[in-house]
């Protein structure tokens, strides 16, 4: 006597193909990946893609500085003659790892934190959340600016900067679910079960925090690009020649408002990558709002 | 008399209750309240209650998740109040929790639920997916669900991974904590039917909590009835059920809604209760039940009733039982006995 | 007494969307609820008697759900003819619902009065009807006398989490009664509350049922409140009605295959119930067996089962949607 003799009402489908299905179908999630595929193509192949790779380095063309967008030059030229919209492919480059190597660190950090402070309580609760609480209270700019004027002001060291109080939104968040997740009866088996504490923080927790970090990491890409093109922008982040979208938005903004496409185009590729991740993260909030819903 | 696998003496838990603008402690909450019995191997032993009856949480004191205030809780003759090794502890008893949908982390396959207590024990994985299809096949589940997820499970297949993630361990005992109340009567027949046979294939010794007290009738050898954290009266299943003592357990049992005549006949006659349980915050003084019972006296206010033995095997906690109490309970008792054995 | 029952649900079919997959989750059900009358509808999880339920009240979420044929006749009009508008008025007013969970269904920031007040005042403006907050206050009270609560004014007063199970679920019960509802649909009531406390809320409902002349329709999976309880019950499995009688009726000639089997489950209080459980499971709603539904897991199926059923007649006032059931003679 089997119990499996028909085949099970709840739906035999996949939760990832119920997934896939409502994703699909949700534009704001399309368009957010589109977008962000899109960039992330662009930065990987800008050797390949870029007309003119060169330009991405120390060069100077003269003859053909400061000229607006044509065929031959997309974007047009920068006060030294090369060309922007190559130099923007190079500039995601450098954003996009730079939100890579931040959130690669802050995340696992972040989430680590809060799951033992949520999982156990006590002692590491108080310890773990009043460090956040004290670094919550820093405004992540003036950090970031703080931090990069006393060391020499370099791609490493606005990386440091951002990612030095980066985790403490993670650690929040994956806190309070840990804590409510705690209660559960599953948890409570896995007690029960003599399950190690590093198997329920990691194995039984972190896999129903997914999709919190997942959302959470995808908007924040868009906020640390921003960010680390604030601090280019300032001059303390990404230096010359590296391209870097900030700074080209800072360099371009002497020429405005005649040559406006050297500080607008490079800041509207900024705008651009940003919008994306920020669609693609709220896409997929609702994604899984709805699965939490029903 | 062998020894009993499982004893509880004297179990007591108390939560404090914080109120106040500084979370002052104001008082306490009384969920389990000097709470008594034995359970002997291969038994099934019932616990009945209902809302704040402190079933739960006498289970989970058993199961380790909360340690007791007062009270000692002897396996084998040994305390596991004081076994801090939790492995020894899960070896023992392990649990399967009412609601099928929460106790399985819908995160994880089915055989990696399975499997967490065996990868706990430093099992090597070929044996683990070895042991995982063994205890799939014991709950009649076929092997390829050890792939599947929760979500995609019907209540009482989820029950059935519950159950083989218990047995996995080789506890000796299982608390049983209301395992098919969310699930639907027929579904609940064939869980009951599956238990019953594990039980004895295994040798397995059950606690098994419900407030359904018709399943109780059909699954249970020993039954101890709770009200608001005490146990006023316990006995074997019979016992309890044809000549039920304790003005509580009458109500109850005759509150039931059955399902033919016949059944209707065997319940107490019994004027109906009024009121509801009180809060577990707010007990009444002496008997618990008094404010409720419709026999109540003078003693029932003022201090609450020591355990009177009716029989070899039958205890309860009632004014109205006691030597020097109203007698006119234990005379119908004794005409009711006489009349189910003549 | 009326000929015509206050609620006729006739050839009622739903369909449900999901996932590019459609199912067939309501097949031609039908069921009568007279005035003064305490009507149960039970069955299993799965069975549809949510989804007929919301139907009738037309709170079902059309997509992905749709009606795919039926009418539901209440008071003389069919519900799935009107226009939305009207329907959204007899709702809360003429109909209401008792909802299953007292937790989740009353606003804990609210006191009772207000929320109360709140929803009478919602009713009396598709009424048409105009009653200043005093009036609304009166009625309030007075319903919660209805309901049997001690002490009115002041439960008025508290907020819900003040008030033990039993009492949330009178209050329930008195919002439900606020317009002088003529059919109240009751959804699981008591099933989260102790025994002793479920038999009171199910005895004030006959009360009201006697007392008032309302139509109850009772949805449950317990078969003992049934008997306790209703005084004619209809049994539904996979989407279809297969058995209706009269209370006594049923339980003592079940017959349909399904509701024997399922009166089998039920533990005996004698002690001698024999776990055994019914063979097999629900079968898929987007793919269902031709005919009888049951007939996968029926001891009795032959291959007449492979065509629909249809509702025969077993009995006075008694019939069951099986092949394999002698018809009485007329």
């Amino acid at each position: 006597m089997s119990a499996s003799a028909g085949p099970i009402s709840p739906a035999r489908v996949s939760i990832a193909y119920q997934n896939w299905h409502r994703f699909s179908r949700n534009p704001t999630a399309v368009i957010g990946s589109i977008i962000v595929i899109v960039v992330i193509f662009a930065a990987l192949l800008a050797p390949v893609i870029a007309p003119h790779p060169d330009h991405a380095g120390a060069i100077v063309n003269f003859p053909a500085r400061h000229l607006p967008p044509s065929a031959q030059y997309w974007f047009g030229t920068d006060d030294v003659g090369r060309d922007i919209f190559s130099r923007v492919l190079f500039g995601y480059r450098v954003s996009l790892m730079l939100a890579a190597v931040v959130l690669g660190f802050a995340v696992p950090l972040g989430a680590a934190l809060g799951l033992i402070a949520g999982y156990f309580g006590g002692w590491a609760e108080i310890v773990i959340m009043r460090l956040t609480d004290v670094a919550l209270a820093i405004p992540p700019l003036v950090m970031a600016l703080a931090v990069t004027a006393v060391l020499t002001p370099n791609l490493i060291h606005a990386m440091f900067a951002i990612a030095a109080l980066w985790w403490t939104w993670h650690t929040r968040l994956i806190f309070s679910i840990a804590r409510t997740l705690r209660q559960q009866e599953f948890v409570e088996a896995a007690r029960t079960l003599g399950a190690s504490r590093f198997h329920i923080l990691f194995r039984e927790l972190l896999p129903n925090c997914a999709s919190a970090i997942l959302v959470k990491t995808s908007l924040d890409f868009g906020f640390v690009i921003l960010i680390g093109a604030a601090l280019s922008f300032l001059g303390l982040g990404v230096q010359p020649p590296t391209p870097d979208l900030g700074t080209m938005v800072a360099s371009g903004a002497d020429y405005l408002p005649d040559r406006w496409w050297e500080s607008l185009l490079p800041g509207a590729a900024i705008l651009f990558v940003a919008m994306g991740f920020n669609l693609l993260g709220d896409g997929l909030r609702d994604l899984f709002d709805v699965e939490s819903v029903r | 008399m062998s020894e009993p696998l499982l004893e509880v003496v004297g179990l007591s838990k108390a939560f404090p209750l914080r109120g106040g603008l500084f979370g002052r402690i104001t008082g306490e909450v009384k969920a389990v309240n000097d709470v008594d019995f034995k359970l002997f191997k291969g038994e099934v032993f019932g616990l009945a209650g209902e809302s704040g009856s402190g079933k739960s949480t006498i289970a989970r004191m058993i199961l380790g998740l909360t340690a007791p205030s007062e009270g000692a809780i002897l396996f084998e003759g040994r305390d596991l109040t004081l076994e801090a090794n939790a492995s020894v502890r899960s070896r023992a008893v392990q649990m399967v929790f009412q609601n099928p949908g929460s106790s399985l982390n819908p995160r994880r396959s089915i055989g990696q639920s399975i499997a967490v207590p065996l990868e706990a024990r430093r099992i090597a994985t070929v044996e683990i997916d070895r042991r995982v299809a063994r205890l799939l096949d014991m709950v009649q589940l076929p092997a390829d669900f050890a792939n599947r997820y929760p979500h995609e499970l019907s209540g009482g297949q989820k029950q059935r991974v519950a159950i083989a993630r218990a047995l996995a361990v080789e506890p000796k005992l299982i608390v049983l904590d209301e395992p098919t109340s969310a699930l639907d009567v027929s579904v609940q027949a064939k869980i009951m039917e599956l238990l019953n046979d594990l039980g004895r294939s295994l040798g397995l010794t059950y606690i098994f909590i419900s407030h359904d007290l018709s399943l109780m009738r059909n699954f249970a050898n020993r039954v101890g009835v709770l009200y608001l954290g005490r146990l006023v009266e316990v006995g074997p299943v019979r016992t309890l059920f044809e000549t039920p003592a304790h003005p509580y357990t009458r109500s109850l049992l005759a509150a039931i809604p059955v399902i033919s005549a016949a059944e209707d006949a065997l319940k107490p006659r019994e004027p109906v209760v009024e009121g509801e349980i009180p809060s577990p915050a707010n007990q009444p003084a002496g008997c618990a039940f008094h404010t409720r019972c419709p026999r109540a006296f003078a003693p029932c206010a003022k201090h609450f009733p020591d355990v009177v033995r009716l029989d070899a095997e039958h205890l309860a906690r009632c004014h109205l039982l006691a030597p020097n109490g109203s007698r006119q309970v234990a005379t119908e008792m004794q005409t009711a006995k006489q009349e189910s054995a003549g | 007494m009326s000929a015509d029952p206050l609620l006729s649900v006739r050839s009622l079919s739903v369909d449900f969307s999901a996932y590019g997959r459609r199912s067939q989750v309501l097949r031609d059900v039908w069921l009568d609820v007279p005035a003064h009358r305490h009507v149960a509808l039970v069955g299993e999880s799965g069975c549809g008697k949510s989804v007929t339920m919301r139907a009738i009240m037309g709170i079902l979420s059309t997509p992905p759900a749709r009606i795919a044929s039926g009418q539901i006749w209440f008071d003389g009009r069919d519900l799935l003819a009107m226009r939305p508008r009207e329907r959204e008025n007899l709702r809360g007013t003429a109909m209401s619902m008792v909802f299953q969970d007292p937790m989740t269904s009353l606003n804990p920031v609210f006191t009772i009065g207000d929320q109360m007040g709140t929803i009478l005042k919602y009713a009396d403006r598709r009424l048409g009807r105009v009653r200043g907050r005093a009036g609304r206050m009166a009625r309030v009270h007075e319903v919660l006398g209805q309901v049997r609560m001690p002490d009115p004014e002041r439960i008025a007063q508290s907020y819900p989490i003040m008030l033990s199970g039993g009492m949330r679920h009178r209050v329930l019960i008195a919002m439900a009664l606020l317009s002088e509802p003529r059919l109240l649909i009751a959804d699981e009531p008591g099933t989260a509350l102790d025994v002793t406390t479920q038999a009171q809320i199910l005895k004030l409902l006959r009360d009201l049922v006697e007392d008032r002349g309302l139509a109850l329709l009772m949805i449950t999976h317990n078969l003992g409140v049934v008997r306790e309880s209703a005084d004619t019950v209809y049994v539904m499995y996979a989407g279809s009605v297969v058995e209706h009688a009269p209370t006594a009726e049923l339980f003592a000639h079940p017959s349909h295959p399904y509701t024997r089997a399922l009166i089998e489950c039920v533990p005996k209080l004698s002690g001698d119930t024999t776990f055994r459980g019914i063979e097999g499971s629900l079968p898929d709603y987007s793919a269902p067996p031709p005919g009888c539904r049951f007939s996968p897991r029926c001891p009795l199926a032959t291959p007449a089962c492979g065509r629909p059923p249809v509702d025969r007649k077993v009995g006075a006032d008694h019939g069951a949607a099986c092949w394999q059931v002698e018809e009485a003679s007329a």
